[in-house]
């Protein structure tokens, strides 16, 4: 497991768009903006206290990007003794964005990719933020 | 064959790090959207945890299948701990050996090659959902 990496966490939400949204957003910065200062763990591997996935949860700062106000991702690193240092919720930004209505799962449509287009740009700032810090 | 009018739960692991766990959800979907939309429901994993007793009385509701990316099996594992044992696993990984011109490689958003994979996850799981639905019938 590596260091010094902002490890940002989606919520699995399968059952509404959002939760796509969240987790597109997460690939953006993990996979196109931030490959080397981010990583991802599969949220399902901290709720099971699967030990890889807790010692990098403690060691590393993370956030948490939840689809819904169950803030699933968010719970769960706290459940998991995690280093949560930032959360966002996909509904939050959805309401200064009310424009774009995010539709599908299986596939995003073209404004649900805007608004996880957004929250990467966001979370790429905040990536930069918690780094800079020494978090 | 006749279908009972009872649901199948279906509980994928959503794998986030994973390719392998984007094919979990997307087959997952598939099932609920178009194979057997009127048969089954689902729930986020996470919930077990986050949420309530409702959330965790789901697999005592219903006949539940976990539906696992990797050898790990969070799906079934998480079920089993939170809310009660599922009646069948499918593993993505396994279902992938029957079609080794298939390869999973992106967690993002599927590839023709990887949506064919997807398809025969589903198709998995719909051939599970009517076993289920029938055994349910007879009794």
């Amino acid at each position: 497991m590596e260091n010094h990496k902002v490890v940002i966490v989606p919520c699995s939400g399968i059952g509404k768009s959002l939760g796509t949204v969240g987790r597109v957003a997460t690939y953006k910065v993990i996979e196109r903006m931030k490959p080397k200062e981010t990583r991802t763990v599969c949220l399902a591997l901290l709720t099971m206290g699967d030990g890889d996935a807790l010692k990098l949860v403690r060691e590393n700062p993370c956030i948490a990007v939840d689809g819904c106000p169950a803030q699933c991702s968010k719970k769960n690193i706290e459940a998991s003794m995690g280093k949560l240092v930032h959360n966002t919720i996909v509904t939050d930004v959805l309401r200064k964005n009310r424009s774009l209505k995010p539709e599908g799962v299986i596939e995003l449509n073209d404004q649900g990719d805007k608004l996880a287009e957004i929250i990467a740009k966001d979370l790429s700032k905040k990536a930069d933020e918690i780094l800079r810090k020494g978090n | 064959m006749t279908l009972a009018t009872g649901k199948v739960g279906i509980i994928c692991c959503s794998g986030e790090d994973l390719p392998e766990g984007t094919i979990s959800r997307v087959a997952t979907r598939l099932v609920l959207e178009k194979l057997r939309p009127d048969q089954t429901v689902t729930l986020c994993l996470p919930l077990f945890l986050a949420g309530g007793e409702d959330e965790r009385a789901f697999a005592r509701v219903f006949p539940t299948i976990a539906v696992d990316g990797c050898s790990k099996k969070c799906a079934e594992a998480g079920t089993r701990k939170f809310s009660g044992k599922p009646v069948a696993t499918i593993l993505v990984s396994e279902v992938m050996k029957k079609y080794p011109h298939l390869k999973a490689k992106s967690r993002e958003r599927l590839e023709p090659q990887e949506m064919e994979l997807a398809t025969k996850v589903a198709e998995e799981i719909a051939k599970k959902v009517d076993e289920i639905l029938c055994k349910t019938a007879k009794k």
